[in-house]
């Protein structure tokens, strides 16, 4: 049972780290590299390590995607000029 | 050209990582350090938590490292984006529509908790789950709820930067304290270790996670801030 859920939320990562290259629509591509380290925050809980998870949770998917973002504000988001 | 390099570098990961994953078996003991860290820890440090006791008091000098490497991000942050940041900042916090009323009122609800929670794992560092890096980053990303949901909100830059250095001068000192009445640079032994499990043992540990935890939380707030404007 822990197996396949570790199984599942590395497919998770997968997915979502290759979205996160694929998508040619900036937010949506940034969102996905957050949830991918959503994903592997699960991932760390699953495997025992809830201090590791802690900070990847906050930091990975909260802090680093807030700073993509206000990045991309202060740009011009990506489009062609 | 550049997908064939693209695949090249692929497959050169996936070469390197094939060994990896060949050669993994689950472990079946522990090794010698584990069983030395999960047996000692409890004993000689007064800590439930291994984690923490090790990250603060046996790898306090790594602890030390990675505090100074985000210190010196903050500075870098600071240099890079804060000398334009005084006369944007009156345009920045006029423009534009704010959050709408659901973001609004749901962070007045999660704020306090999302503060209280840091606290908890900071200062519960050396019992369960967490600590002061941990708690820091969870107070940060208040910060970060409060900027997003209330841009008109400002941070005291200095109060934070004096807060942040005294917390980090503290820490040194303790540090230093430890090689003049304890065992050495970091040792937690400062202070009594008092009674395994409650919230007042294991020596300097809770005192250092509060003061890493300030540290990481002010620096951090900073950081985005920064972004922000």
């Amino acid at each position: 049972m822990l197996e396949l859920l570790v199984i599942l939320v590395c497919i998770g990562i997968l997915v979502s780290g290759v979205l996160a290259v694929w998508l040619s629509n900036l937010l949506a591509a940034m969102i996905s590299a957050g949830l991918s380290s959503l994903f592997a925050a699960v991932s760390y809980v699953l495997l025992a390590a809830p201090d590791v998870a802690m900070a990847e949770a906050a930091i990975g998917s909260g802090l680093a995607t807030l700073i993509f973002l206000y990045t991309m504000r202060k740009t011009d988001g990506g489009r062609e000029p | 050209m550049k997908r064939v390099c693209a695949i090249l570098a692929v497959l050169m990961f996936a070469a390197m990582f094939l060994g990896l994953v060949q050669a993994y078996s689950e472990r079946q003991a522990r090794s010698p350090l584990a069983e030395y860290y999960l047996t000692q820890v409890p004993r000689e440090l007064g800590a439930p938590n291994v984690v923490t006791g090790i990250l603060i008091t046996y790898r306090g000098f790594d602890t030390l490292g990675e505090v100074a490497v985000l210190f010196m991000v903050a500075a870098a942050v600071g240099v890079l984006l804060g000398s334009k940041k005084e006369q944007r900042a009156k345009t920045s916090s006029t423009d534009g529509k704010g959050p709408s009323e659901l973001v609004r009122t749901g962070a007045e609800v999660i704020l306090p908790l999302i503060f209280l929670f840091g606290a908890y794992v900071i200062m519960n560092g050396h019992l369960s789950a967490g600590g002061g890096f941990q708690g820091g980053a969870v107070v940060a990303s208040g910060v970060m709820l409060l900027i997003l949901a209330m841009p008109a909100s400002k941070l005291d830059h200095g109060f934070l930067s004096v807060t942040e250095s005294l917390a980090g001068v503290l820490y040194v000192s303790i540090g230093i304290l430890g090689i003049i009445i304890a065992d050495g640079f970091l040792d937690s032994h400062v202070l009594p270790l008092g009674k395994f499990g409650t919230l007042l043992s294991a020596g300097a540990i809770p005192l250092i996670s509060a003061l890493l935890g300030i540290k990481v939380g002010a620096e951090l707030s900073v950081v985005i801030d920064r972004f922000r404007s």
